[in-house]
């Protein structure tokens, strides 16, 4: 017992120091697992982040547009490849991180469980979505967890520009027809207050929070990215011309920050236990995509079984 | 023997906790397929550096799913895959007796040698 407690010491002298940690060194059991469960929600975040977008592919408004937003769900493919790698540096299979996904008993990022019912809600997900996924990324390539840290250093490096597409959907519905700018508004009103939850419950009801600082997993706490958010996105939303759903919302000079209003936070709770629009829908097509794959797979291995084969008569003869 | 083998391929039927549909695992896959490292010349001149790893059924899949995963925007010349069982590593608890003797040989560094200040290209 006392060992562990001075193992535990040794480990947070590191984590104080600055210094990374890597798969192999020791570490405390939760840190395992607070990392598995964090790195594997963000691998399947990215992955079922894919759907509501790629509803979308076959009906953009141009080629330029389709070729951006293909290369965009082609990267969120990549990223949830970099952070299932990431994961399984720490001794967790990845037919078991899909296996969780599948049975409905890892979460992923709430907002997508929402739909995307018009060709606005596309500009709308690279500006908010992404652009608050930005804010939380960034603050995670400083995070302790060295594959972690290291895999969000290359999303970021690749995130900008899904962010920079989004916006310039929405500055084109913008400066468009009142139809097109009303879409542009009707995107905002939707998809704004389920950007703003995507920094999760307040600290006050966020228990991890404070031993997830301690550790370096998080460098800031749900409220202040959520405020950092906000400050940088409204400025944005002023040069398109639309404006975000929130009559309390005002900037407060004092405090150099915007207020703003309160987080409807039982639709929170609601979708993150499942009751969401899409929570269904969601689920059903990533197991479609694991049953219906299956033959890849196989055939996948039946080719590498018979490549080997021939490459050792090969060799005998 | 064969009746067995066969029942063995075939797809395992599991209630689903969260919906009422069905998860077919195929048992002829769960036994996972290797992970492979990556390492990625970004341009020549430069050596191969550790980028990620991917799962993939043999060495040329690996290949083909690296250029895919890690080369998307033209970050590489060269790509290394190694299946990842066929690297030894270091044991971090071991890293006393592996890296210490080095930390008191100052005299293989340049700085050991006092010498003039006054002395050039040296």
């Amino acid at each position: 017992m006392e060992k562990i407690v001075d193992q535990e010491a040794a480990f947070q002298a590191r984590i104080d120091a600055g210094e990374k940690i890597e798969p192999k060194d020791w570490m405390p059991e939760k840190y395992r697992k607070t990392h598995i469960r964090q790195i594997s929600q963000h691998a399947h975040s990215e992955i079922v982040g894919m759907l509501p977008e790629g509803n979308w592919i076959t009906r953009t408004p141009t080629l330029r547009r389709k070729v951006g937003l293909l290369a965009k769900v082609q990267d969120e493919a990549g990223h949830g490849l970099y952070l299932y790698s990431a994961a399984e540096t720490l001794g967790i299979s990845r037919d078991e991180l899909f296996h969780q996904l599948h049975i409905g008993k890892a979460k992923y990022s709430s907002i997508f469980n929402y739909p995307t019912m018009t060709w606005a809600d596309i500009g709308a997900i690279g500006w908010l979505v992404d652009g608050a996924a930005i804010i939380n990324q960034v603050m995670l390539t400083r995070t302790s967890f060295g594959p972690y840290a290291r895999a969000m250093v290359r999303i970021c490096k690749e995130e900008s520009f899904h962010q920079r597409q989004g916006y310039e959907i929405m500055l084109t519905l913008c400066e468009g027809t009142p139809e097109q700018k009303a879409m542009a508004q009707d995107a905002l009103n939707r998809w704004w207050w389920p950007s703003l939850m995507m920094f999760g419950p307040r600290d006050a009801e966020s228990p991890n929070t404070e031993q997830s600082v301690k550790w370096k997993i998080k460098r800031k706490t749900n409220d202040e990215l959520r405020q950092q958010f906000i400050d940088i996105t409204i400025p944005q939303a002023e040069i398109l011309g639309i404006t975000v759903p929130d009559p309390d919302l005002k900037w407060n000079e004092e405090r150099q920050h915007y207020d703003f209003g309160e987080i409807d936070w039982d639709e929170f709770w609601q979708v993150v236990k499942g009751n969401g629009p899409c929570n269904k829908e969601r689920l059903q097509a990533r197991n479609d995509a694991w049953n219906n794959g299956a033959w890849v797979r196989n055939a996948a291995r039946a080719h590498a079984e018979k490549r080997a084969e021939k490459e050792r008569t090969a060799e005998a003869s | 023997m064969q009746k067995n083998e066969r029942k063995k391929k075939e797809p395992q039927k599991q209630a689903n906790l969260f919906t009422n549909y069905t998860i077919i695992t195929n048992q002829y896959n769960m036994k996972g397929n290797p992970i492979w490292e990556v390492f990625i010349r970004s341009k020549n001149g430069l050596e191969h550096r550790h980028v990620g790893s991917l799962h993939a059924e043999d060495a040329k899949m690996a290949m083909e799913n690296a250029r895919d995963v890690y080369t998307r925007r033209q970050e590489g010349v060269s790509i290394w895959v190694v299946e990842s069982k066929h690297i030894t590593a270091s044991n971090p608890s071991e890293n006393g007796e592996m890296f210490d003797p080095a930390k008191d040989k100052a005299y293989r560094h340049p700085t050991f040698y006092d010498l003039p200040d006054e002395l050039e290209h040296i």
